[in-house]
């Protein structure tokens, strides 16, 4: 079943010059169409400015679409009764740590969601314990947010959604101000997220090993999705991300590279073992 | 021509209950020209040391000579330094406060206190090396990219004529064709005015791609100081401090031990291409 | 400079102190400070400080870290001191030139040396006690009265909680900026006051620039999940008076009592 249904989804603002006067407008969304299957890992992948941050936006109606629907679980997010159930639906995860955060103490933190829900007292503590548990911060559950790692406060606020009890996160670039401790750390949480908990995550980013992992991966550019498939599908066509302004894995360049100086490999491949392998048996 | 560091410690918050030991014993030279660079996981000390190259933070023990003279003298011109040895942190782009990108980088020389010719003229070659041409001139910092802000940052530093450029981290956060343009554009103004650059990364594709000579830093102290190539040679010890080496060097590493009479000090995209195209086509078997 | 300021700071003890109801710790805070003036004999101030020193002894908060929150207003307290000192009549006790200390102005100085440290050292005892959470939810109770007279008591609560959340960011990012325009040559010491003042403009635009870029990443962040102002919201600790706290405000009214009833009886 598809939780999250974006159809035809066109977002227009205008650039004003000076004077408040509309210069052009702007399409950052271009006709956008994807199905988002329940319990998916979706990476969305494309350089700044392909529009994939302000699609993210519309995920949780903290914007909508100027033209076409999204819809959240047969919600339409144009509707406002809808607004706070699908805010509960989908979480979202923003990517410069310190900015979301708003309590002074970890555990008080995790705890804005339910509390802006109505959530019971009682249940309210249930549910914190178990998100700081489910991104392995409980032992960080009185400390001062300000103490800790960028990856610390970025599970801190993927706990902070969880506790919202949503079916699916929307994560827009979470690892884009951390180190590579840091996003290994994020990157890992949310794929135990996914395949212990079920919970669909949608990945904004423009770092190609993050995704790796997904299930699936949408490719943006100039507000529109220009390639679709799986990880491996995608990055096998190493002329066409750098054409978008992408990377590929280190192992699927080489072996791109090796086939065009004649060598006959695969290039569908992502990691060390696989190249290796493909060379091991050319010899 | 050198800065040069002699054992130095740095004590933060001496005295209370954050008391932490930033910089351990610290001994090392940069030469006027290098291309160096800075690694080592958050919080090892990385941003200390280099706030200490330029004296923005002074040393709790040991010396910092500049050409030969030690800048905690009392008659050592500190401003002058600054001015030497430019520095951007991250994000630089969060320093821009002038209404026009041209006037932003006229600050720096202005404070040198030039005649209003020269400062224009630093400004415009400035701008002219970090590649952004006259039609930004006039334009709101705030109006521009990430990847053009941060331009205007670093072309902020440049316009006061260093001799030395450190810069923390100036791709961070760009996407990969941001990051490669602002990086060649570095490389160029390194190759072209002779600028020594010691760049602070995170990322080993990019030390690895970029600089000439590595300074690993871990807790405090400084582990290795040696030609990139030999530092990423030691990369189960990189691991052991939360770094590592580029991938290319890992996929030679497992070829070899497979046999593949391939050698494992690679760390660039091209050489490993034309190494393992050696091997194979060569038909050099496998042992 | 700026880090060394501790009035404000949360310090994690887990004392009895912490565990009290913020509204019981705020109520608290008044009643001492209004014990402070009304006691006006060595022997008030006495008790006073037995009152203070247990407190302190109570929450486990080091001596140390509470002496050096009153660092900032070392300043304030030598110049009024002094002041007193110098320009209350009475009898003499030295004189240089037209400059006369009298007895009076000893005591009175003194006894305004204690009510600021004491009153400070009381109120940073409440809020390295107190999680700035728990102090504006007491606030926010206290005042929720005000509601009735469309005064946002929520909004502003909330507003103060995230004043709180941002002050040591906001701090640490004006200590970066500074850094980053002293390494562009910029020097926030030479010059007029002119040139003072307008050396600050690199630094508070950035700082500005950056405020607002935070907040409204902080607006989108809160509203993403699923904040709606007041109404409707429950609460993870909700303020429900404990034993304890029915025990502290037996303390606190015996404390006043006493501090009174020397006033009243014992001049």
């Amino acid at each position: 079943m598809s939780i999250i249904k974006i159809k035809d989804a066109i977002y227009e603002y205008f650039k004003r010059d000076e004077n408040g006067e509309v210069m052009e407008t702007v399409q950052a969304v271009a006709g956008v169409t994807i199905d988002i299957e329940q319990g998916e890992f979706v990476a969305i992948l494309g350089h700044n400015g392909s529009g994939k941050s302000t699609l993210a936006k519309h995920l949780n109606a903290i914007l909508k679409p100027t033209r076409g629907t999204i819809y959240v679980k047969e919600m339409d997010t144009r509707e406002d009764r809808y607004l706070l159930d699908i805010r509960q639906t989908t979480g979202m995860v923003f990517q410069n740590p310190d900015n979301q955060i708003i309590g002074t103490v970890v555990e008080e933190d995790v705890a804005f969601g339910p509390e802006n829900l109505g959530v019971p007292t009682k249940e309210i503590w249930d549910r914190v314990l178990k998100s700081l548990e489910a991104v392995n911060m409980t032992a960080y559950r009185e400390q001062s947010p300000n103490k800790l790692s960028g990856g610390q406060k970025q599970r801190i606020a993927i706990a902070g959604v969880m506790a919202m009890e949503p079916e699916c996160i929307v994560l827009d670039e979470p690892t884009a101000m951390l180190d590579p401790l840091g996003r290994k750390d994020v990157v890992e949480a949310i794929t135990e997220l996914n395949q212990k908990k079920k919970i669909t995550i949608i990945l904004i980013t423009h770092n190609m090993d993050e995704v790796i992992g997904a299930d699936k991966v949408y490719v943006m550019d100039h507000g529109k999705v220009v390639l679709k498939g799986t990880p491996r599908e995608i990055f096998s066509d190493v002329e066409t991300m750098k054409q978008y302004g992408l990377e590929v894995p280190a192992p699927t360049e080489l072996a791109y590279r090796l086939k065009k100086a004649g060598l006959s490999i695969r290039t569908d491949i992502l990691t060390k073992d696989e190249l290796v392998e493909q060379l091991c048996q050319l010899n | 021509m050198s800065i040069k560091l002699e054992n130095v410690n740095y004590i933060y918050a001496q005295g209370t209950a954050y008391e932490k030991q930033a910089l351990k014993d610290v001994t090392l030279e940069i030469q006027k020209g290098e291309f160096i660079g800075l690694a080592g996981h958050t919080g090892s000390g990385k941003s200390t040391l280099i706030q200490h190259l330029n004296g923005l933070e002074k040393a709790t023990s040991g010396t910092i000579t500049y050409d030969g003279q030690n800048i905690y003298d009392k008659n050592f011109d500190l401003d002058a330094l600054r001015m030497k040895v430019g520095l951007t942190f991250q994000y630089p782009e969060y320093q821009l406060f002038e209404p026009t990108v041209f006037e932003d980088v006229c600050f720096g020389p202005k404070n040198q206190k030039l005649d209003k010719e020269e400062v224009e003229e630093r400004a415009r070659e400035a701008l002219r090396l970090v590649g952004l041409s006259k039609e930004f001139y006039d334009k709101s910092p705030f109006q521009l990219s990430g990847g053009q802000k941060r331009r205007v940052a670093i072309a902020g530093v440049l316009a006061m004529n260093p001799d030395y450029l450190i810069l923390d981290e100036p791709a961070a956060g760009l996407d990969p064709i941001g990051r490669t343009e602002i990086l060649d554009q570095i490389k160029r103004l390194h190759e072209e005015k002779g600028i020594a650059v010691i760049l602070v990364s995170h990322s080993m594709e990019d030390l690895a791609n970029y600089v000439d000579r590595m300074i690993v830093m871990n807790h405090g102290e400084k582990v290795f100081d040696d030609k990139t190539k030999n530092v990423f040679a030691h990369y189960k010890e990189l691991e052991w401090i939360g770094l590592s080496a580029p991938a290319v060097t890992y996929i030679m590493d497992e070829l070899k031990q497979k046999g593949f009479p391939v050698s494992t000090d690679v760390i660039h995209m091209d050489d490993a291409e034309r190494e393992i195209l050696n091997v194979i086509k060569g038909g050099g078997q496998r042992s | 400079m700026i880090r060394d300021i501790t009035i404000g700071q949360y310090y994690p003890s887990g004392s009895v102190l912490h565990r009290l109801d913020p509204r019981t710790k705020i109520l608290g805070t008044v009643i001492f400070i209004i014990s402070l003036f009304i006691g006006d004999s060595v022997l008030s101030y006495g008790i006073a400080t037995v009152f203070l020193a247990l407190m302190i002894k109570v929450s486990k908060v080091p001596l140390k870290f509470i002496v050096k929150g009153l660092r900032p207003i070392v300043i304030l307290l030598v110049f009024s001191i002094g002041i007193n000192m110098l320009f209350t009549p009475g009898d003499a006790i030295v004189s240089f030139g037209f400059l006369t200390i009298t007895k009076q102005g000893v005591k009175l100085a003194l006894f305004l040396g204690i009510r600021l440290v004491y009153l400070i050292i009381g109120s940073s005892l409440m809020t390295f006690t107190t999680t700035p959470t728990a102090l504006t939810d007491g606030l926010e109770k206290l005042f929720g009265f005000l509601k009735v007279l469309k005064v946002p008591v929520h909004e502003v609560a909330m507003m103060m909680a995230i004043a709180l959340r941002f002050i040591p960011i906001l701090t640490e990012e004006l200590d970066k900026i500074m850094k980053a325009q002293a390494a562009r040559g910029a020097d926030f010491n030479r010059g007029s006051l002119k040139e003072k003042l307008h050396g600050l403009i690199p630094i508070l635009v950035p700082l500005f620039v950056s405020a607002i870029r935070r907040s409204n990443d902080l607006a989108m962040a809160m509203e993403a999940r699923c904040y709606h102002g007041g109404d409707g919201r429950t609460r993870m600790k909700p303020l429900v008076y404990q034993k304890e706290d029915g025990l502290a405000y037996g303390v606190l009214i015996f404390y006043l009592l006493i501090i009174i009833l020397v006033r009243l009886f014992l001049r």
